[in-house]
């Protein structure tokens, strides 16, 4: 599995972001995007997810599963941890994986793995902003799919958390994932770099 | 077929919940209608004859309530950008959410209309009547009501907007809901016209309604 793109250009609100992007991840790889605030990173991600349209270029996946199309196949982890407070950290879990599909994961398992097993039964109201991004995290664990899109995934992590984290993401790359990671903070995974724009 | 089972089940409890919108709803058409008997004074035939009128008002500002939540609140936390990017077709994701919508928000409104039918002056001929053209009616509403919730998704302080878009569009189902209850009335129509017109009205808007819905979702994305 290849996803790749090339001549990638991306107009926001009248304004040229990024033009002339290439890049290319395969199975396995993990790719971080770097670049200063406001340089693209999340516009990026956002097009490989379809929630963009690319102003030029083009953006394709090679070897993927047949029918599904790019967004089909992905994981969006974004600023936005798409957690709703009235319902608990069990109920939001269920939801994302019997909506998003495929095989089913023991949901008790994956909040065990982001180590949030003790807060099951809790409102997700009641959550610290870290707990939450565990959570978010807990849904990429729930319904598996081979290409992970994250948006700074380690922000409001704490430091074991961001190890826990690493760690889950050598697995999903050693089970033949790819990861495209929008970030400032070392992933704590071996990653190529993308850079947007200049320097930071 | 589970994900929009799962979809439906996640927004019914959600409405059922604190600070979910489904029980404001019946509180502000209960508000309404009790208001009214205060407004135009104890004139006994005067408040049957405006009763359906007064029930169907109720109902439609009650239903538009809650509407501009439908779509704002999976946009403001995320979940808006998954299920746009997810394996079941949007415009099947639009029509659950508006029938959870309906089971929430507008199925409280129709078992209310007996209660409140007491306070008009309705009998029991003429409450059937109405709480029967609400349940034929309210699906247009929400269905036809969704297309501007999809509309002003992206704007702050879209329920304005959302009001003044979709007023219009639920005219026809104004018209001929309290025709409708009318006619079942007093007369001289017979019933079963307006209410084939109503209904006719719901199901268009039950075939158009998620299609423009996701359209007008997949543009406004940005």
């Amino acid at each position: 599995m290849r996803l790749s793109g090339s001549g990638v250009s991306c107009v926001r609100g009248g304004r040229e972001v990024f033009s002339g992007l290439d890049f290319a991840v395969s199975a396995g790889e993990a790719l971080a995007v770097t670049g200063r605030n406001g340089s693209g990173k999340t516009s990026l991600l956002r097009l490989i997810a379809g929630l963009l349209m690319p102003q030029g270029g083009s953006i394709g996946l090679e070897g993927g599963t047949g029918e599904l199309t790019l967004p089909e196949q992905a994981h969006f982890l974004g600023h936005r941890d798409a957690l709703k407070p009235a319902l608990s950290v069990t109920e939001n879990l269920a939801f994302w994986r019997e909506f998003l599909g495929g095989e089913a994961f023991d949901l008790a398992e994956c909040l065990a793995a982001v180590g949030l097993d003790h807060a099951a039964p809790l409102p997700a109201a009641f959550l610290s902003a870290g707990q939450r991004r565990r959570l978010s995290i807990a849904r990429l664990l729930a319904a598996r799919r081979p290409i992970w899109l994250l948006d700074e995934p380690t922000n409001a992590l704490d430091t074991s958390g961001q190890a826990m984290f690493a760690a889950l993401m050598d697995d999903h790359l050693a089970r033949g994932g790819l990861i495209v990671a929008a970030t400032h903070a070392p992933l704590g995974i071996a990653a190529r770099e993308l850079r947007i724009g200049g320097a930071a | 077929m589970t994900a929009l089972a799962a979809l439906i089940r996640r927004d019914i409890k959600i409405a059922l919940r604190v600070g979910g919108g489904a029980l404001i709803g019946v509180l502000f058409f209960l508000t309404v209608v009790v208001l009214m008997p205060f407004a135009l004074g104890p004139d006994l035939a005067l408040l049957t004859r405006l009763g359906p009128a007064i029930l169907w008002l109720g109902a439609l500002l009650a239903s538009l309530l809650t509407l501009d939540r439908l779509f704002m609140a999976d946009h403001e936390d995320g979940s808006l950008d998954l299920i746009v990017m997810s394996r079941t077709p949007l415009e099947l994701t639009c029509a659950a959410k508006a029938l959870a919508h309906w089971l929430a928000a507008g199925v409280p409104l129709i078992l209310a209309t007996p209660v409140l039918g007491l306070l008009l002056n309705l009998d029991a001929t003429a409450t059937a009547a109405v709480a029967l053209t609400l349940l034929a009616g309210t699906p247009a509403l929400t269905f036809t009501g969704m297309i501007g919730a999809a509309l002003a998704v992206t704007l702050h302080r879209g329920g304005l907007l959302l009001a003044v878009l979709v007023l219009p569009l639920s005219i026809p189902v104004l018209i001929f809901g309290v025709a409708a209850s009318q006619a079942a009335i007093t007369g001289p129509l017979a019933f079963g016209t307006p209410f084939s017109i109503l209904c006719a009205l719901s199901l268009v808007s039950l075939v158009i309604g998620p299609f423009a819905a996701a359209a007008s979702l997949r543009h406004g994305l940005d």
